[in-house]
């Protein structure tokens, strides 16, 4: 079997796999990393979305094998277990932007692609736009949209306080 | 997804080899109609050749009075490069329609126009530009690329290693999507480069991308939305399912091209 090589939330990994293994297959059990979800598995719903050398990418869609050399960040990756929440994923909780949770960990990656790509002021328009490749099946999006307006502005002010 | 063997080849000549040496043998760019075909099962490739280390695939450049595109320069690039933003907008437009965020941090424009999906959104911009795509081989004007649905001039061996789009002064995509999956219902790509008019339509046409000649000839009079009043492009050879009938996509045709025709010319 083809080796692959790459990083995942800053831990160094290397394996040999199954050339069809998808990156997401890859994460969730070889590596054990299950917070990365599978919802539709055919590139649309954005459950899946994990961010390669910063940028975000559904990982259902994505050979592990095409990862090597690569720098990937999972939802695990943003916050040690003993830290503080990252202030995306804070807002999601003061906002209640979820219900069954499911579509949570993609939206938060694509949120921070978002703030990423847009910056820390993000308008309702921008951000629904934006958040064109992830569904969620339960909130309505409403809660979704308020949490990552607040969660981009903590971002900024966390910048800031850097 | 059926089993198959995976390269990962360091210049064009390579992947022309492993081509060459390897019958049933698919080139894998952003993988992002690829990959999903094969979970369907509706390809099966035996091997699957990885363009992503090739060195000199990927970049965006002014040269002379044209953009060149490499091959494997994702749709996000395109979308926001400074260069296409401020020398040919209608192209990053049309680069930032395409999917979602997280698509066109994938999605290639080599693989787009390699693929000729017919409701994909390069085929419109290439032909609607005249755009002249360069191969492993030679250079092949968008005119003669497109042959059909997922059909291009393209040998077997053959690789497309970077598009060159013609600068144009006037120029505009507009795009209907599909409510569910956001592909063109209908997309028309207008431009302008002095004598020259293009108007090429994806989504629509039974065949793939196709220009509309009709409209050309009525915008070389005068190149404004008024030149297309009570101009209309037959149904017979457009796709009807159940998105839109022929005749819905006839319409928007139009509608679309006045559109693209008034946001070039603002």
């Amino acid at each position: 079997m083809p080796a692959v090589a790459m990083t995942v939330n800053g831990k160094a990994v290397t394996a040999d796999v199954d050339s069809r293994t998808l990156l997401v297959e890859f994460l969730r059990e070889h590596l054990r990393l299950t917070g990365t979800h599978v919802g539709c598995d055919t590139s649309q719903c954005g459950a899946c979305v994990v961010h390669v050398n910063g940028k975000a990418l559904k990982s259902c869609t994505t050979l592990a094998l095409q990862m090597d050399g690569a720098g990937i960040t999972t939802i695990e990756g943003l916050a040690a277990p003993s830290e503080p929440l990252h202030p995306m994923q804070a807002a999601f909780r003061d906002h209640h932007g979820l219900q069954c949770g499911y579509c949570t960990p993609g939206m938060i990656m694509s949120a921070i692609d978002i703030v990423n790509r847009k910056g820390f002021s993000l308008d309702e328009k921008t951000i629904r736009e934006e958040l064109e490749g992830n569904i969620c099946r339960c909130t309505g999006y409403h809660n979704i949209v308020k949490a990552i307006a607040a969660g981009a502005q903590a971002m900024g002010t966390a910048r800031n306080a850097a | 997804m059926y089993p198959f063997n995976y390269h990962r080849p360091m210049t064009v000549r390579q992947a022309v080899g492993l081509l060459n040496k390897n019958e049933d043998a698919k080139l894998l760019a952003g993988g992002h109609t690829l990959l999903p075909t094969m979970k369907l099962r509706l390809a099966s490739p035996a091997h699957l050749i990885d363009l992503s280390n090739i060195e000199g695939l990927s970049g965006i450049e002014l040269k002379g009075r044209s953009i060149v595109i490499g091959a494997m320069t994702r749709h996000a690039e395109v979308a926001t490069a400074k260069v296409v933003r401020e020398n040919l907008p209608a192209l990053a437009d049309l680069a930032s329609m395409i999917g979602d965020p997280a698509v066109r941090n994938r999605g290639t424009v080599g693989g787009s126009i390699a693929n000729n999906d017919p409701a994909a959104d390069y085929p419109a911009g290439c032909l609607g530009l005249g755009a002249t795509i360069v191969t492993s081989k030679r250079r092949i004007k968008a005119d003669d690329f497109f042959k059909g649905l997922f059909e291009t001039a393209l040998e077997p061996d053959e690789i497309i290693t970077k598009v060159t789009f013609p600068l144009a002064k006037k120029a505009a995509y507009e795009k209907f999507r599909n409510q569910a999956s956001r592909y063109a219902l209908v997309g028309v790509f207008v431009s302008k480069r002095g004598p020259e008019i293009r108007v090429a339509v994806t989504g629509a046409g039974s065949n793939g991308v196709f220009r509309a000649t009709a409209f050309e000839e009525a915008l070389k009079k005068r190149f404004a939305p008024k030149s297309l009043e009570g101009l209309t492009v037959s149904a017979d050879s457009l796709n009807g399912d159940i998105h839109g009938s022929a005749e819905y996509r006839a319409h928007l045709i139009g509608v679309l091209a006045g559109r693209a025709v008034a946001k070039a010319t603002a």
